[in-house]
């Protein structure tokens, strides 16, 4: 579905993307994780085609993003970071543009919208204008905005930030039930636990190169199934095993407050990357 | 056919919502120039033996259609850096082309409404002014069509919303008073004149006066403003395209 050959993108000195390479398969749910500035929200950009790789190729779908814009749109439904719905508009409204900007008949709108409605709970409320909309239910619509020309891949780009759980789980269920759909989705997002639910692969991504791909499960074990957080004059640091076996014969030998869990993938990006992913969890923490 | 007509139906959607705001603040500007002129001034000025509230309607219209048309630039600027739609937009499978030509013709729409706000003003002055008169539609709307297209070129070249105010000062506001809206450019120094023959505004001024009240039409000013609105359109074409760097 999704080709990245050698994609490089730069800004006068700075390399925001670097000679990435990936393959994202028909139908999965792909999770694009890593740190601020890493390069998540420009690689996004190039797949939506508003910015132009500096090397290297996209192909959506078999079409080229520099080459085929137009067909790559169609091809595609992007969720921005941003909650960009036009206020002045009533949800509906906003939805009757963006289908038109599809060329889709008004009819075809009225009938996907209904659909739609249903899948994202905002019946009652779509002739209000959009201003007057929570942050949850600007997510719901503009994730509506996004499906209404059924696209192939759709494009997020971190899709729950700033919403409440019980928002964020709505979310999640209706993204995989998008993929189930037949839809392929590429996301990004500071929430772990997110990519961690949500992917079938997951990619790192660090100053603009690849620095991790598989399977959260894949990525756990290639570290080890179990951490051990151990807290000593040194600081807080995290050693992995691959049995709690192992892991008790490490604290067996050692006189030092330990703290035996589970490896996630939290562990696996601070590993590889040294950062959490989301900074802000980080300082709610201390 | 139908991108472009999305990007319309928006415009028209949100002058809907905002429509006696909108009316309002069309009719200010020229309502108090009107009134100074017209009222406050009455019979002490005159100008080609034209009581001068006649002199500057047509001027008023130039005006007021190129500071609408105009304002789209600020609408532009709001959906690039504050509410994000353009990036929605942009990300839909609506050419450069499509996309521009729509946001000339709301710009155009708001153009238009602003002279239809002056033209009702005006019979309060008993001035008519000729709707039927195809001279004066063509000059009316290649005024609004330029300064939509320059709307257009300008918000994509500010950096911040900020910037867009200065520009309004620098170059929409000095227009307005220069390019013979309130009194005959032949009273200007001959280098002056050179200099304001340039600005799209001076010849759209002399194309709605002359049609306005019957003058001889200057046919050169309305090549002059097809020249620059086909000049203008393909720039504002290609800083789109730009925009995606």
């Amino acid at each position: 579905m999704v080709k990245i050959k050698n994609l490089t993108k730069r800004y006068r000195n700075i390399i925001a993307v670097n000679n990435l390479n990936l393959e994202i398969k028909k139908q999965e749910i792909f999770g694009f994780l890593g740190p601020n500035g890493a390069g998540k929200t420009t690689t996004i950009r190039i797949l939506s085609t508003l910015t132009l790789p500096t090397s290297g190729h996209v192909y959506i779908n078999g079409y080229d993003v520099v080459k085929n814009p137009i067909r790559v749109k169609k091809e595609i439904g992007v969720i921005h970071q941003t909650h960009n719905i036009d206020p002045e508009l009533t949800g509906f409204e906003n939805l009757i543009v963006h289908g038109l900007l599809f060329k889709m008949k008004i009819s075809e709108i009225k009938r996907k919208t209904e659909e739609l409605l249903e899948l994202i709970d905002l019946k009652k409320d779509i002739n209000r204008p959009a201003g007057k909309y929570s942050g949850g239910m600007r997510r719901r619509l503009i994730i509506a905005r996004a499906l209404l020309h059924s696209p192939n891949l759709l494009i997020m780009d971190e899709p729950t930030t700033g919403l409440d759980v019980y928002t964020r789980r709505k979310i999640w269920r209706l993204i995989k039930r998008i993929r189930n759909e037949g839809s392929t989705v590429f996301f990004t997002t500071h929430y772990i636990e997110e990519a961690e639910y949500l992917s079938d692969r997951v990619g790192i991504i660090d100053k603009g190169k690849l620095i991790a791909l598989g399977s959260p499960v894949e990525l756990i074990n290639n570290f080890g199934k179990v951490a051990v957080d151990i807290e000593d004059f040194q600081g807080p640091r995290i050693e992995f095993f691959n049995t709690r076996e192992d892991a008790a014969k490490f604290l067996s030998g050692i006189d030092k407050n330990a703290i035996v869990r589970t490896t996630n993938l939290e562990d696996v990006f601070i590993k590889l990357t040294g950062k959490r992913v989301n900074p802000k969890s980080d300082q709610r923490e201390q | 056919m139908k991108p472009l007509i999305a990007i319309v139906f928006r415009e028209i959607l949100i002058l809907k919502r905002r429509f006696i705001k909108q009316l309002l603040s069309f009719s200010v500007s020229p309502l108090l120039f009107l009134i100074t002129f017209g009222w406050g001034l009455r019979d002490k000025l005159s100008i080609k033996g034209l009581p001068y509230v006649v002199f500057i309607l047509p001027g008023l219209i130039a005006t007021s259609s190129m500071r609408q048309s105009f304002a789209l630039s600020t609408e532009i600027n709001i959906s690039r850096f504050y509410w994000k739609t353009f990036d929605e937009i942009q990300s839909t499978p609506i050419t450069d082309l499509s996309y521009t030509m729509g946001e000339v013709i709301s710009g155009m729409i708001r153009g238009w409404l602003a002279t239809l706000v002056i033209m009702v003003i005006s019979l309060i002055f008993r001035v008519v002014i000729p709707i039927n008169n195809i001279l004066f539609i063509l000059s009316v709307s290649l005024n609004a069509f330029i300064f939509s297209s320059m709307a257009i070129i300008t918000s994509m070249v500010v950096k911040a919303h900020a910037d867009q105010g200065m520009l309004n000062n620098f170059v929409i506001t000095p227009m307005a008073f220069l390019c013979g809206t309130f009194f005959p450019l032949k009273h200007y120094p001959f280098w002056v004149r050179q200099i304001v023959y340039l600005l799209p505004l001076t010849h759209s001024t002399r194309a709605i006066r002359a049609s306005v009240l019957g003058y001889p039409f200057p046919y050169y000013s309305l090549f002059y403003m097809v020249a620059f609105a086909c000049i203008s359109f393909i720039i504002a074409v290609r800083v789109i395209k730009k925009s995606k760097d």
